[in-house]
């Protein structure tokens, strides 16, 4: 069965220098949630616009594989690419402050989306506004349509943001941390309100995100990102449970879990920082860092299964001991 | 808004009323006017004739507050030199410095606009660069110069303006042409600024996620947010362009109002001067506020809470 | 007290920002050359009239007098000379332009941009008049009420252009005096009038730097525009507004008599705005333009 969105050694480079993503690879399965997550700087939201071309000036993406249900994104001019932006996959981002236009009004915005991929009349682009921004939980939708988006609070405008990304009825949503901005009950809700979307229109989400709260509550599978690259994939409960590369290991470790912290030992935390990642750097970028480093991982990183939807790079052999917190 | 316009009109009039202060002291300057009005000829009888008659011997404040008096219901009193009031004058001529004023502000925003959009889009390439260098070029010739050059090229070369005086159209383009470079510059810099920066804005990568077709990025969603300080100093600078025109007028003989002003000063017709530069600041005052307006119009953000 | 810290971030290094800037800085230099020394070496003198060799063209066309490099005017006086001569006005009525209109300008920018309040809503209004005035004709009217007269002219032009200087400096003051060091210095106990001088006038002054190129090269333009019109530098000051004023009258058959001075202000003004601009991309100003 194919995936409805498979990545395979996704490169993206800034001014034919810095390589920003070295290699991702990832899938997404239909009427899935799947999380990439990684820290700040690792690539993730660089991914994500580079599934979407479109990236800042000066980037450039390759890859030996990108495909949307049976289209190569890669051959894909801007035009065609442009009719699949907001028709077949949408994007939402970050900053809702931002995100929205300021001279022009919630109703013109959303509806112009339908016009252009589905043509139709303004009228009927306006209903189905109303119609999804009820879905997504805002009130008095009729009044919104004639707002300006200064005049929303941020939860409301990512709430128009998602209901914007929906007016074609898309087969994934890219959402670029969407809740980071907000406040931590919004985030709930927000959180709360993309699970029953995909429940009820079967949406494929790709979410990235840095919390690994999100992916524990919303993800069916998650991408670990590292320095450019996917260390490892798996489903979310058998990432929690059993991590098999360093990094996610020490990421789950330096999580507090309440009940099983000790009082009289440090926080977990993994020691050094980010590489910065030259051209011509090769093998494991995790190396500077890791207990079990040798000189085998400054070459090519072997790919291992550990299990049958769980891979990882690492020259680890697979381990199921329990976690124990730093 | 009322409040806001309300507000801004008591700060014009405020500005207006202290530009009429200034207008009145500035004919003052050269001394005793009655003996400039007299003539070199005259004799020290003579002068005391023409003070009394033009009420040059009362007190300095009220022969002001008079004028200002008369100014407000439009009497700007006679010309000395011309045989009409100085209100006839001024509203004979200034059509003329109007329609010259809009001809270059159009010609200026049909330049600019274009120019503008098209660096922004070509950021640090050679066109963009040579638009800088078109507009470095516009700043820094002088528009008197510009104006004899179009004059011995168009004019006498080719053969296809007339030169001089009022009365076609064809008489209104070489001075807007002139008139327009003082202002493109301006405009076509901020132009490209405003869509440079509009277009690296979060709101932009929303609508190229949304698949909407470039022509309509650019031209709806950027330049709707670019254009709104253009457009108000669109306004500002056709001010700036009825008050400069006297240059221009002067050149190409175009009977406008700052024409009247050169005249005028060339005469020692001091009540034209002073009503000349009341006027032309009224006008530029009213522009400031129609561009407050608009700014307020096209921004959203202005108009509600 | 401390030393001034900069708030600037230099916009570009592009090589061609860098050319426009020594261009600029080429030609401002070879003109004031030319302004001070230029007479001294050159052996016509500009004011002798020689009514025999009237209107003689430059020397790369036919007809051209040897000892006129670019020929005469239409009083016989040596071209070259006059226009060696006439850099010398423009530069000098620039330059006290500025200063005047600098001070004046800048004194109102600070005050207004420091005090606040009553004293800003003060230098607000007297920005906005000063805007609403129509410069030219005012002038115009000054000079020609008054009598021409180069120190005249520099006083009323000083007088009229001091408003961007007081713009530029009212915001830059604005943002400063919010910034921390100058707070820091206040309870310090620094006292007003060194607060101003010490910490914010050499914060601001790249900035006024640029204005002041840009005021320079607007006053240059505008005095040739009031000496073209014969209300200006008197003659026989060999302006070159004046000059173009007096080639107006042969310029259908003699082109080059409104040409060369016109080309010499257009270069001139030119030089003056590249410089002001690589100083703008140089110290980062451009945001507060």
């Amino acid at each position: 069965m194919s995936a409805l969105l498979e990545i395979e050694d996704l490169a993206v480079v800034f001014g034919g220098r810095s390589a920003a993503v070295r290699g991702a690879s990832l899938r997404v399965e239909k009427g899935e949630t799947h999380c990439l997550v990684g820290e700040s700087g690792c690539g993730k939201s660089v991914t994500a616009l580079a599934i979407m071309n479109l990236l800042a000036r000066g980037g450039h993406r390759s890859a030996k594989r990108m495909s949307f249900a049976s289209t190569d994104l890669l051959s894909l001019s801007d035009r065609d690419m442009a009719r699949i932006r907001g028709n077949r996959i949408s994007m939402i981002f970050q900053e809702p402050m931002t995100s929205l236009n300021p001279a022009f009004t919630v109703g013109s915005q959303m509806a112009e989306v339908l016009t252009r991929h589905k043509g139709g009349s303004r009228a009927a682009a306006l209903g189905r506004s109303v119609e999804l921004m009820g879905r997504v939980g805002i009130t008095a939708p009729e009044m919104r349509l004639g707002q300006f988006p200064h005049q929303l609070s941020g939860g409301l405008r990512q709430r128009v943001m998602i209901a914007m990304a929906l007016m074609c009825d898309p087969e994934l949503l890219v959402a670029d941390e969407p809740t980071t901005a907000l406040d931590v009950t919004v985030q709930a809700q927000i959180l709360r309100l993309l699970a029953t979307l995909k429940r009820e229109l079967g949406l494929a989400i790709l979410l990235i995100t840095h919390d690994l709260g999100i992916v524990a509550r919303v993800a069916d599978r998650v991408s670990v990102m590292y320095a450019g690259e996917v260390v490892e994939r798996a489903p979310t409960a058998e990432l929690f449970r059993a991590p098999q590369h360093p990094y996610t290991r020490g990421l789950l470790s330096c999580v507090p879990v309440p009940g099983r912290v000790r009082r009289d030992r440090p926080l977990g935390s993994i020691p050094g920082v980010v590489p910065a990642i030259g051209p011509g750097f090769a093998g494991c970028a995790f190396r500077s860092r890791c207990s079990h480093a040798d000189e085998t991982c400054g070459r090519a990183i072997p790919r291992r299964q550990a299990g049958a939807a769980h891979d990882y790079l690492c020259r680890l052999e697979p381990e199921f001991t329990e976690l124990q917190p730093a | 808004m009322v409040y806001l316009i309300a507000r801004r009109l008591a700060l014009g009039l405020l500005v207006a009323f202290t530009v009429m202060t200034l207008a009145f002291m500035l004919t003052r300057l050269s001394g005793d006017l009655a003996i400039s009005i007299a003539g070199p000829a005259a004799t020290q009888a003579d002068v005391e004739i023409v003070r009394k008659a033009y009420g040059l011997d009362r007190p300095l404040y009220i022969q002001f507050f008079t004028w200002v008096g008369r100014a407000m219901i439009g009497d700007f009193g006679q010309s000395y030199f011309f045989k009409d009031s100085v209100a006839n004058l001024i509203g004979r001529r200034l059509p003329i410095t109007l329609t010259l004023g809009l001809v270059g502000l159009s010609l200026a925003l049909i330049i600019s606009i274009p120019l503008g959009i098209l660096a922004a889009l070509r950021e640090n390439t050679w066109i963009d660069r040579g638009v800088t260098m078109f507009t470095m070029v516009g700043q820094a010739i002088p528009s008197f110069w510009f104006a004899l050059i179009l004059m011995i090229v168009l004019g006498l070369h080719f053969g296809v303006l007339p030169i001089s005086g009022t009365g076609t159209w064809q008489h209104f383009v070489m001075p807007g042409i002139v008139l327009a470079f003082t202002a493109i510059p301006a405009l076509t810099r901020l132009t490209r600024s405003g869509m440079i920066e509009a277009m690296a804005s979060d709101y932009i990568r929303t609508a190229r996620a949304k698949g909407l077709s470039r022509a309509r990025i650019v031209l709806k969603h950027a330049l709707r947010n670019a254009a709104i300080p253009v457009v108000s100093i669109a306004a500002v600078q056709l001010g700036f362009m009825l008050g400069g025109s006297i240059v221009i007028e002067t050149v190409f003989a175009l009977h406008g109002v700052g024409y009247l002003g050169w005249e005028s000063i060339a005469k020692n017709d001091f009540p034209v001067v002073q009503a000349v530069v009341l006027v032309l600041a009224a006008i530029y005052i009213g522009l400031t506020l129609l561009a407050d307006i608009l700014n307020a119009l096209l921004d959203p953000r202005l108009r509600t809470g | 007290m401390s030393e001034p810290i900069a708030i600037h971030v230099p916009l570009t290094t592009s090589r061609v920002g860098v050319a426009g800037f020594t261009i600029g800085i080429a030609i401002v230099a070879f003109i004031a050359v030319v302004a001070l020394v230029g007479n001294q070496l050159l052996p016509q003198d500009p004011f002798i009239q020689d009514l025999g060799n009237r209107l003689k063209p430059p020397f790369w066309m036919e007809g051209s007098q040897p000892g006129h490099l670019l020929g005469t005017d239409q009083l016989g006086r040596d071209y070259l000379a006059r226009l060696a001569y006439g850099a010398r006005i423009s530069l000098l009525i620039g330059i006290m332009t500025v200063i005047t209109s600098g001070l004046i300008g800048i004194t109102l920018g600070v005050l207004g941009g420091f005090f606040g309040g009553r004293v800003d809503d003060a230098v607000l209004f007297a920005i906005t008049t000063r805007l609403s005035i129509p410069v030219v004709l005012v002038a115009l009217a000054v000079v020609g009420l008054m009598g021409s007269g180069l120190g005249l002219v520099v006083a009323t032009l000083g007088l009229l252009l001091w408003d961007r200087f007081a713009v530029v400096a009212r915001a830059t003051t604005m943002q400063i005096r919010s910034l921390d060091y100058v707070n820091a210095a206040r309870c310090a106990g620094a006292s007003t009038p060194h607060l101003l001088i010490r910490e914010i006038l050499p914060n601001i002054a790249s900035h006024l730097a640029v204005v002041a190129t840009l005021e320079m090269a607007l006053a240059i333009l505008l005095e040739a525009a009031l000496s073209f019109l014969g209300l200006g530098v008197p003659p026989p000051l060999p302006s070159w507004g004046l000059m173009i004023a007096e080639g107006k009258d042969y310029m259908f058959f003699s082109p080059w008599v409104i040409m060369v001075p016109g080309v010499s202000l257009f270069v001139l003004v030119l030089g003056i705005n590249l410089v002001g601009d690589g100083l703008r991309n140089l110290l980062g100003s451009e945001r507060l333009r």
